[in-house]
């Protein structure tokens, strides 16, 4: 037994520790791109907050994407609904409500990473510094995501969890690529120039893939293969189908044992589908930003009606 | 005047009761004890054990600090008391049952009819009603405070929707966490079970017409609330929901909650909203906390409600005054536990001494709690005493008087090494078809020297408290 509210805690508590991670790893990959580039490096500041799904709100109150500018709006802005310690906070807001349907060390890890941030956070950051925050923004995640792993039971609480985690991240995975999708096209020659490379680089880091691509493919970048690898490959934690296939599966433990079907499975199952193609190069011939756009759309939906269906207001 | 210290009394030297804990710490070196302090500071703040204090922008979330040195009560010293309090809250139920019905009390003459008539405390819509079981207050926090070896005395009872007793738990908690050896030389009565014994006394005055097992759940009035973590924590130590008011509504004559299967019912509900928000139908119209027709369920007899609602009259200061009366009325005997000497200011008579003596009494607003509105003559400004004086002669029913009493004392741990400061304790009663008091309380403490004020919204501590099993 759960109560709809409690449900909705959890899912957005869930959603809420993936984005404070992501906004991490997102600067990170545009610091990358900062030290290592070859062009402006406003025009990468300025895909990053489109990555974060920020542009509207850094725009009203920025002029120009610089490191300082956009790290500090993505991590430590609190009129930023969505940087790090705003995310934090509205996570540990939605724990402190579901309390009680947490373990303790799940409750503890949250409010540590909450205290832990808002100390770090505190002032502007120093550039000099950056990398060791970011550091310990995921690693603070990271024992949420332990403590939540080893700890709690496998039941309802741990399933609308997970929804609010995997649809976090489909959606971030999905920005990523669509703020980046014509880095990937095809282009008349198949060797990427210095510029592509860097680009190529920056979207596996921004979901941390950078090495594990190695293990997968071909140690050259491909473009192919990174849009491959972000979308059907099953074993990237990051990747679409990935998260779609844990989303079917926790939404199919629901449908089990509450007895009940409802819209939200066939919609996971249709988006699950549209993953299911032969290979990435069907998904290139239909069009990759289109492909990327109705998945956004997709996935907002799924989210719609699984708190519709599951009464969370 | 030297105030009564429980550990080492000017007249006698130290107390048997504290005996193999002076043993104990005498062996301990400061710079430990400094430290566990502090290690006891980080277990409250990584638990996330605060509370909010009304007003106080700035530190929304606060943490009640807390003594490492015990509060130490002899067992024969608790039989005594809980044998005082066990009648008290007899007599309570009683005079709830009989002002909601017979009034005999009234009848009797035993006290004035306009201190109920006029009462805001006084619920009509409870006219007439038994709750379930017979039980009114559940759950009850009776204010002690002493004034020497054998002077006790009642404060307050507690009689609506007592807090505190997470931090009993969670003090005793730390304790045991921080000084594990203390607990194998020193034979503690346990408080661990209270969680335990709060769900089975609650079941116990389910509705009459349940057969099933009960469902219970815990009714918060949201985490903005300032007491939020203990209703999160009691209802997560007795494994049943935590809910707010949008979680609840009317199905089919029953209270049922929102979950993600639908609407599920609800038999016994433990509310920590107060009685004027319970039910925007009966009680205030724009209250958003409680619960569209809570009340018509009530008296049909299809949910429990803890505590019943107008319980407020009972712990009322004014009916206070009179509660030696009411424990003879209705129990026949003199009262175990003595009541402090009170002028209620409605009187004339009281109003001119009160007003004259000012300066030694401390007043208290009729219905005010936690420290807020009231006047401690002894430590304030004569300024400060004239300003109270106008506010009571303007509006005098609104007020009552007591003598300043000589708390006791019992020593914290200080920069400086022990030092006494003034206690109270508040020890937590369940009723179902039986009374039950936990052996321990909470002990509240003023942090500030000479202070008598130990509420924390007033920047007062907490101590662990123990009983011995001696």
């Amino acid at each position: 037994m759960l109560l709809g509210r409690t449900a909705n805690g959890l899912y957005w508590m869930n959603r809420y520790i993936e984005r404070t991670e992501n906004m991490a790893r997102l600067v990170d990959a545009g610091l990358r791109m900062a030290l290592t580039r070859t062009h402006s490096a406003e025009e990468e500041w300025k895909s990053v907050v489109l990555s974060a799904g920020t542009d509207m709100g850094f725009g009203a109150t920025h002029e120009n994407y610089t490191a300082e500018a956009v790290s500090d709006y993505l991590l430590r802005d609190r009129s930023n609904p969505s940087s790090a310690m705003s995310s934090i906070e509205t996570a540990r807001f939605n724990a402190r409500m579901v309390r009680t349907a947490l373990t303790r060390e799940t409750w503890e890890s949250v409010n540590e990473a909450w205290m832990a941030l808002k100390r770090m956070l505190a002032d502007p950051i120093d550039e000099r510094e950056l990398p060791q925050v970011l550091d310990e923004i995921k690693r603070a995640t990271a024992l949420i995501r332990g403590s939540f792993y080893g700890t709690m039971l496998r039941n309802e609480i741990f399933d609308f969890s997970q929804m609010g985690t995997y649809v976090e991240r489909a959606d971030n995975t999905a920005r990523i690529l669509d703020v980046k999708y014509y880095v990937l096209l095809p282009s008349v020659s198949w060797v990427g120039s210095t510029l592509d490379n860097y680009q190529w680089e920056s979207i596996l880091r921004s979901v941390s893939a950078h090495r594990s691509y190695r293990w997968v493919y071909e140690a050259d970048y491909k473009p192919t293969n990174i849009a491959d690898y972000l979308i059907l490959n099953g074993r990237m934690p990051r990747s679409l189908t990935f998260c779609y296939r844990f989303l079917a599966e926790h939404l199919r433990f629901r449908e089990e044992e509450y007895g009940e079907r409802l819209p939200c499975h066939d919609t996971v199952e249709k988006t699950l589908a549209k993953l299911r193609v032969g290979s990435i190069k069907q998904i290139f011939d239909t069009g990759l930003h289109e492909f990327l756009t109705g998945f956004i759309q997709d996935n907002y939906r799924l989210g719609d009606e699984v708190a519709t269906d599951y009464r969370f207001h | 005047m030297v105030a009564f210290d429980e550990m080492t009394p000017e007249t006698s030297g130290l107390r048997n009761s504290y005996a193999a804990y002076d043993h104990w710490l005498k062996q301990q070196d400061p710079s430990r004890l400094a430290e566990k302090m502090r290690d006891a500071e980080r277990v409250f703040r990584k638990t996330g054990i605060t509370f909010a204090v009304y007003g106080d922008e700035e530190a929304v979330e606060r943490l009640i600090p807390f003594d490492i040195v015990p509060r130490i009560i002899s067992g024969s010293e608790w039989r005594r008391l809980t044998q005082g309090i066990e009648q008290r809250v007899q007599a309570l139920n009683a005079f709830l049952d009989d002002i909601y019905h017979r009034q005999e009390i009234l009848r009797a003459g035993r006290i004035p009819k306009h201190l109920i008539a006029n009462n805001e405390a006084f619920l009509p819509e409870m006219i007439g009603v038994r709750p379930p079981a017979g039980v009114y207050t559940h759950i009850i926090g009776t204010d002690i405070v002493r004034t020497g070896e054998n002077e006790f005395f009642v404060l307050e009872d507690n009689a609506r929707t007592p807090s505190g007793v997470s931090y009993m738990l969670e003090n005793r908690e730390t304790m045991m966490q921080l000084f594990p050896e203390l607990f194998q030389k020193i034979r503690v009565r346990p408080v661990e079970n209270y969680p335990q014994l709060l769900r089975q006394s609650l079941a116990a005055t389910r509705p009459e017409n349940l057969k099933t097992t009960p469902t219970i759940a815990v009714l918060t009035p949201g985490s903005y609330n300032s007491a939020y973590y203990e209703h999160a924590f009691l209802a997560d130590q007795m494994g049943v929901e935590l809910v707010e008011g949008h979680d609840l509504r009317v199905v089919d004559g029953h209270v049922a909650m929102r979950t993600t299967q639908g609407y599920k019912q609800i038999d016994v509900l433990y509310r920590r909203v107060d009685d004027d928000f319970l039910d925007p139908l009966s009680f205030r119209p724009d209250s958003a906390l409680g619960i569209p027709g809570i009340m018509d369920v009530y008296r049909a007899g299809n949910i429990t409600i803890a505590n019943a609602p107008g319980t407020g009259i009972a712990d009322d200061k004014a009916i206070y005054s009179y509660m030696p009366e009411i424990i003879e009325f209705y129990t026949g005997r003199k009262a175990i536990l003595q009541n402090i000497q009170t002028w209620r200011c409605s009187e004339p008579d009281s109003l001119k001494y009160v007003l004259e003596n000012i300066k030694d009494l401390v007043v208290k607003e009729v219905h005010g709690s936690g420290g807020y509105g009231m006047l401690v003559g002894p430590t304030s400004t004569k300024k400060e005493c004239e300003a109270f004086a106008k506010k009571l002669a303007a509006k005098p029913s609104n007020y009552i008087a007591q003598p300043t009493l000589s708390l006791s004392t019992c020593p914290i741990l200080t920069e400086a090494g022990l030092a006494p400061r003034h206690v109270d304790l508040r020890p937590y009663v369940l009723v179902s078809d039986r009374i039950q008091i936990v052996p321990g309380g909470l002990t509240r403490v003023a942090l500030k020297q000479g202070s008598l004020v130990v509420n924390s919204s007033q920047g007062g501590g907490t101590k662990d408290t123990w009983v011995l099993d001696d």
